[in-house]
């Protein structure tokens, strides 16, 4: 079977891709990245801002399992198309990884389906490699049931 | 014994990833690191014992204190890295999926 996340990264290149087959229409799937409420839910972070336009920018801030906060991520959003196209930078501030910059495009498979594709590029070899090397960098919120608790009280 | 898989296995914990993660910037002491985290000291011990087993952390003795390091050597191979990379963002779309098929959109 298929696997619905893939992830394609080339030996000595500076980007990689990540492509996901969601069962959800596209208009929820490009909700899960537009609005604060979902990011919160989905990313177990919380959005400090977030303006969801063209040359807005963004602010998320993951706190460790004690509840301190472990990183602040930011960036700038470059381009925003509703449902479509979402570019835009990110960077974890005072940690070691520098900037990358991420290319989200957003497409409906059928009605109730859809994809993204995350092209994500690196400042160098080195730096994809090492993010790739920690995986643990954008799961340090995973001890949390904090989505599970939220996700009980909507329903 | 499989010394690769051990390694995803040490990883595929959050707590160790978490430690990992403090530990990716600078050297710090068992203290420092139990400090970041909620769970009972022995808890994080042990976490610390199975990633200086499975080489992904090196310890350094200096004076009275240990101070725990990354070891960089032991995450050299990219391949080997894709596939718990994959399987990170596979939870996180798995949850993002989740939190928006519970949305109910008002009519």
């Amino acid at each position: 079977m298929k696997q619905k996340t893939q992830v394609h990264a080339e030996d000595g290149k500076q980007d990689l891709v990540i492509t996901r087959h969601f069962d959800l229409p596209l208009e929820l799937l490009f909700k899960a990245y537009e609005e604060a409420e979902f990011i919160e839910q989905w990313m177990g972070t919380k959005v400090l801002k977030l303006e969801s336009r063209k040359h807005g920018s963004y602010s998320f801030e993951t706190s460790n399992p004690k509840g301190d906060v472990a990183f602040t991520a930011t960036g700038v959003i470059h381009e925003f198309i509703s449902n479509q196209k979402i570019i835009r930078t990110f960077e974890m501030e005072n940690m070691q990884f520098g900037v990358q910059l991420e290319v989200y495009e957003f497409e409906a498979l059928t009605a109730g389906t859809s994809k993204l594709s995350m092209h994500v590029i690196y400042e160098s070899v080195e730096q994809r490699d090492q993010v790739l090397k920690l995986p643990f960098t954008q799961g340090i919120n995973m001890a949390h049931n904090r989505i599970q608790k939220i996700f009980s009280t909507i329903s | 014994m499989n010394l690769r898989r051990d390694v995803f296995q040490a990883i595929a914990d959050p707590t160790r990833r978490a430690i990992l993660l403090l530990v990716a910037s600078q050297s710090l002491t068992a203290g420092a690191i139990a400090s970041n985290f909620d769970t009972a000291r022995p808890t994080i011990s042990k976490h610390l014992q199975i990633l200086t087993e499975c080489e992904l952390l090196h310890q350094e003795q200096s004076g009275r204190e240990v101070h725990y390091h990354i070891n960089a050597k032991k995450m050299k191979e990219v391949a080997d890295f894709i596939e718990p990379f994959r399987q990170m963002w596979d939870e996180r779309f798995n949850k993002l999926e989740a939190v928006m098929k519970a949305y109910k959109p008002k009519k």
